[in-house]
């Protein structure tokens, strides 16, 4: 298990440029209203916290 | 890499779009794909499906953004995807929509001259005869075409700023159709 997760913040608009950047393909956009990351998927590499055109995703460590 | 679909090469429509509304101002009316599919897939359960894959707008400035390294890729202003500045400017879009929708409706009735012009960044009028050859309709078919150009590059325009300014698609956070979709899809969901 990596060291550090994404986090999605409330104001996500959606827009899914995460879940195409995404390697693992970690990220969906759940019923069109936000983005969800598996936290079993998700490896932390950070490539969405930095393609987030909302700038709303963030790189936390694993608790 | 991901492999490739069909429609990753979507981003193709909004230049090809507004080169043709260059010659000819009727293709214009085919930004209607744009306003009425996104609705469409919101409204019978498909989501931001549109946003999310088919969107050429969202595919073109990621491209002219990290492909063709244009975008500065700072993160944009907090304001920007604040719901009060989404749905502010979704009602000012909006408000500007109606505006053309009775212009066209004067002009389709006769109260008013077909005006050939594009207007940008609701301001800004550009002589446009040049892609107006006459059409064997009422004039208020050309001067929806006019509007609905106007509309198109007026986002184009807002969305090629943004995405040099900020991040690629910075564009998507306020794009009136993106919040639109997203406020039907909640409202489905019951958020």
């Amino acid at each position: 298990m990596s060291r550090y997760l994404a986090v999605v913040g409330e104001r996500c608009v959606a827009c899914g440029a995460c879940m195409k950047v995404c390697p693992k393909n970690a990220i969906a956009v759940k019923h069109g209203v936000r983005a969800v990351v598996s936290p079993e998927q998700c490896i932390g590499c950070g490539l969405c916290v930095k393609t987030c055109p909302a700038g709303i995703i963030k790189k936390v460590e694993r608790e | 890499m991901k492999k490739k679909r069909w429609y990753d090469y979507l981003w193709i429509y909004t230049p090809v779009y507004l080169v043709l509304g260059m010659f000819n101002i009727l293709f214009a009316w085919l930004g209607m794909i744009e306003f009425l599919i996104p609705l469409g897939i919101a409204l019978f359960g498909g989501g931001k499906l549109f946003c999310n894959q088919y969107c050429g707008r969202g595919q073109l400035f990621d491209l002219l953004g990290n492909r063709l390294k244009l975008s500065r890729k700072k993160t944009p202003p907090r304001f920007l995807s604040s719901p009060w500045f989404r749905y502010g400017f979704l009602a000012f879009f909006m408000t500007m929509f109606i505006l053309m929708i009775i212009t066209t409706v004067h002009v389709f009735s006769g109260a008013q001259d077909l005006k050939q012009a594009v207007t940008i960044l609701w301001t800004f009028k550009l002589p446009w005869q040049f892609a107006y050859h006459g059409t064997l309709l009422s004039p208020g078919v050309a001067q929806f075409a006019f509007g609905m150009y106007s509309i198109m590059l007026t986002s184009s325009i807002l969305g090629f700023v943004t995405m040099v300014l900020f991040r690629p698609r910075t564009w998507c956070v306020y794009c009136p159709m993106g919040t639109m979709t997203q406020g039907i899809c909640s409202l489905k969901e019951g958020k």
